[in-house]
């Protein structure tokens, strides 16, 4: 089975295939890449209309947030009597909800104020007050951790023109494997950690590889299979946690697993009051491992060149079936990594909740970062962000935490549509592609 | 501009040896004996498995509770039922090796009648299985009215989708337009206390759906298959946060609408056996009988037919004789989101009442495997809906009568057999050629 970080054979240098259509020809030092990356900010305006479609999101997100809430509908009841007061409750409600994300995920004065409030600044560092101040930084990395990596799952077969949206089947068979390594198997500390971390890319990576065979042997579209996946093992993971014979905590009717051996925890990064693990560090290194493996390898190579052009590379003497299988096998694994860093990093234990809501946020933390492995961290660390700060948020303003999935999915709507965005704020047309643009092309390619 | 290069890529693999992915379909994972062989495993479950764990006798019933006229039930020795199932699957599966080996020339026709003769053996087996030794008969009719009735949102699903994709748009919101159907169908039913005002928001919220669909992928050439999903995403969010939001607090007053009764037509509704499945049912079902033969006429027959095939099959052409293509794709996509609408609200106002998050639980993605199935034809597409709402119903009365098996197990069926049908039953399938791309004019 691959290893965690996907090691494909070294770039070969012989005569094995002409240049894929939609090479670019990388870097060649800063200055290029400065100027490239100044020609998508103005040229294309990819940034301007990214950020933009962030802001878009942000304001409709808040609309819905002021016109949903219970103060201000009955504010509005009395719109025609006091129309100011309305107009404040709404602005005073969807500025709480941004604040409470704000405070939730990146800083919240208060543990500023908490911490030199304390008599004597090592005792308070002692107790945990300085920890509370990087709290919302630390929550922040755990929630992007799976977000990254589930991203990472969708992102790397988008670039060989496959749509994976079977994340959550992934993860659940990457969480499966992860927790029964974690609580069945006696092993050493960090050869424990290592076996479960593998054994959830494996889980993951059998369930990639699966949708990535079918489709390749008989043509069944990935995204019909990969959905049907999904489902199957939603069932299936119930099914496993309700029987005594297979994963059930024996003794118990509840539907979990026994809780995992401490010895295969993801180590804690940051002391013991910050929840920020090793996962973080893996996701990172995954994210870079993917870059290498599309711009440094042949196996990325071909990849991209049979996403830009599956029958140009068949011509070109690529088995463009074997790519297939073997990027959604790759891509499954990064799933099940996400899973593994969930169970082994925070939860502890494995329950027919656990996948969440990976799949579906992979999705767009893959599209928002352009299925670029640079884009997905920034992604995933922004959605990162939204979910820490999400529960703070709903105890605060009493928002809904469903308010942060159709945030995400207004920003990639608005990125994958870069003239919507254009047209809105009247940007001078240019020839950017958008995340959703650069793969149109049917449903029967 | 780049788009259209796209659309000629279509004619790219005139000159390219076809891919082995295309058309070849199931023949090198399977081989030549693949058919017989799979009989012969089916024939082989249902004596091994079905026929020795098989006790007492099956009692098959026809009739409704309250029916006019009585059919008699069949009882049947269970386990001698099984075993006549397995031994006549082998002969099916001997038959099909025949043909294989050349000896008898069976037709397309005469080989899919084989396999609904193989699966109708084994749910036969099954049943008695199942059933053997249960004081209470099994009710045929509930199962086949409960098929209908699973199968509605599926169907009408279906159709929008053979819709969409005629005219050379992919609809996987199909999804999003039944959640957004079932959610607004809801609320506009507990507020104004009218079932087919509910209806008609529901429809309406479905073809809200599409026409982002529709604005996103003709206008903004958004890679149709990233904004479907992305458009299911939102509303998936957008219905779990105002269920939160607006529906938990006010249950009463937005969420509580009443359901739509069976209606039962004079005289065919009499009919036995028929009669309860086809025509004693929700308005829902008569509503997919009227706009299956209006679609199924429509595109066979009509001019909107023609045109609506003319720009998913080679829109250039179409715009060269003067067809509007966008406006075509425009106005057939919204149209079809009102029967995506009408199939959502069927959740709610047709059978369960109120609204729950993710009430659709992919069902629009299984109604898109059945467009698929049904070979992108509104009856293909309404009959593959029906096997998949089969699946369902018979798990769901399965789990009823306590078959030992868990029930987790049974509830991925459906999805399983969706798979299954996607990835090997269906073989070769061209949908129209142009479905999505997108047609820019030059």
């Amino acid at each position: 089975m691959t290893p965690p970080s996907p090691a494909p054979p070294a770039p070969e240098t012989g005569p094995s295939a002409a240049p894929p259509p939609g090479a670019d020809g990388g870097g060649d030092g800063k200055a290029a890449r400065f100027q490239d990356l100044l020609r998508q900010a103005v040229q294309e305006n990819t940034v301007t209309v990214t950020v933009l479609a962030l802001l878009s999101a942000a304001v409709l997100g808040g609309l819905l947030t002021a016109f949903t809430s219970n103060a201000v509908l009955h504010a509005w009841s009395g719109f025609f009597s006091a129309p100011g007061n309305a107009i404040a409750k709404a602005w005073s409600v969807a500025a709480g909800t941004y604040v409470a994300l704000f405070e939730g995920s990146v800083f919240n004065p208060h543990t500023v104020a908490a911490l030199f409030q304390q008599a004597s600044l090592p005792t308070a560092i002692h107790d945990g007050y300085l920890s509370a101040v990087f709290n919302p930084l630390s929550e922040t990395a755990v929630q992007a951790t799976p977000l990254i990596l589930a991203g990472l799952a969708v992102a790397l077969p988008y670039q060989a023109g496959l749509f994976n949206i079977g994340g959550q089947s992934q993860f659940i068979g990457g969480a499966i494997m992860s927790a029964w390594l974690g609580y069945a198997v006696s092993l050493p500390f960090f050869v424990h950690v290592a076996v479960c971390v593998a054994g959830g890319f494996a889980g993951g990576a059998a369930l990639g590889w699966l949708a990535g065979e079918i489709k390749a042997r008989t043509g069944a579209h990935e995204v019909i299979v990969t959905i049907m996946l999904n489902y199957v093992m939603q069932y299936f993971l119930a099914y496993v946690l309700s029987s005594q014979s297979l994963m059930q905590q024996p003794g118990t009717s509840n539907s979990i697993t026994l809780p995992i051996a401490s010895d295969a925890h993801l180590p804690l990064l940051a002391g013991t009051h910050l929840r920020v693990n090793a996962g973080f560090l893996i996701a990172l290194a995954c994210a870079f491992a993917v870059w290498w493996l599309l711009n440094r390898t042949t196996t990325g190579f071909e990849f991209r060149s049979v996403g830009a052009n599956a029958s140009a590379s068949r011509v070109a003497g690529m088995n463009v079936e074997r790519n297939w299988a073997l990027v959604m096998l790759i891509g499954g694994g990064l799933a099940g990594l996400a899973a593994s860093s969930v169970i082994l990093g925070t939860d502890f234990t494995l329950n027919p909740q656990s996948y969440g809501t990976y799949g579906i946020d992979a999705i767009t933390v893959a599209l928002l970062g352009l299925g670029r492995p640079g884009g997905v961290v920034a992604a995933g660390l922004l959605f990162g962000a939204l979910h820490a700060g999400s529960p703070g948020m709903q105890t605060a303003t009493g928002t809904p935490v469903q308010i942060v999935q159709v945030i995400q999915a207004l920003i990639v709507l608005f990125v994958a549509a870069p003239p919507l965005v254009r047209a809105t704020f009247r940007l001078s047309a240019a020839r950017g592609r958008g995340a959703g643009t650069s793969m149109s092309k049917g449903w029967n390619a | 501009m780049e788009r259209v290069s796209a659309a000629t890529a279509g004619r790219l693999p005139v000159l390219l040896p076809p891919g082995p992915a295309r058309g070849g379909g199931a023949a090198p994972w399977a081989g030549r004996f693949g058919a017989p062989a799979a009989y012969l495993v089916f024939g082989l479950v249902d004596i091994l498995v079905f026929g020795l764990h098989a006790k007492g006798d099956v009692t098959f019933s026809f009739t409704p509770e309250f029916a006019k006229v009585s059919v008699p039930n069949l009882s049947l020795a269970a386990a001698a039922t099984a075993y006549c199932c397995g031994a006549v699957t082998a002969a099916l599966a001997a038959v099909r090796l025949l043909d294989v080996l050349g000896v008898v020339a069976a037709g397309r026709v005469a080989r899919r009648v084989l396999i609904g003769a193989v699966l109708f053996l084994f749910v036969i087996a099954l049943l008695a299985w199942a059933s053997g030794g249960q004081p209470i008969p099994f009710n045929v009719v509930n199962l086949l009215s409960g098929t209908l009735s699973e199968s509605i949102p599926i169907m009408l699903g279906a159709l929008t989708a053979v819709i969409c994709s005629t005219s050379g748009v992919i609809n996987i919101a199909i999804e999003g337009q039944l959640l957004l159907g079932a959610f607004c169908a809801a609320i506009a039913t507990t507020v104004t206390g009218s079932l087919w005002l509910g209806l008609i928001c529901g429809a309406l919220a479905g073809s809200l759906v599409a026409a982002v669909l529709a604005a996103f992928a003709i206008a903004y050439r958004v890679d149709q298959v990233v904004l479907g999903v992305v458009l299911n995403t939102l509303v998936l969010g957008l219905t779990g946060y105002l269920y939160n939001a607006i529906m938990v607090p006010y249950g009463d007053t937005l969420n509580n609408p009443a359901t739509f009764n069976p209606v039962k037509i004079p005289l065919l509704g009499d009919i036995p056996i028929i009669g309860p499945v086809f025509f004693d049912a929700s308005v829902f079902l008569y509503l997919t009988y009227a706009l299956l033969l209006v679609i199924h006429f429509g595109l066979a027959r009509t001019r909107w037919g023609l045109r609506t095939r003319a720009v998913g099959e080679h829109p250039v052409a179409a715009d060269t004789v003067g067809i509007r293509v966008l406006a075509t794709r425009y106005r057939n996509v919204i149209l079809a989101g009102l029967i995506a609408g009408i199939g959502g609200a069927y959740f709610t106002v047709g059978s369960v009442g109120s609204f729950g998050p993710d009430m659709s639980s992919g069902e629009g993605y299984i109604a898109l495997a059945a467009m698929i199935f049904g070979r992108y034809t509104p009856f293909g597409a309404i009959g593959a809906a029906l096997l998949f709402g089969f699946t369902t119903q018979l798990q769901s009365i399965l789990s009823s009568i306590n078959v030992p098996i868990q029930s987790n197990l049974l509830l991925l069926t459906p999805y399983v057999v969706t798979i299954i049908v996607v990835a090997g039953l269906v073989g070769k399938v061209r949908g129209p050629r142009a479905e999505g791309i997108p047609f820019v004019k030059s």
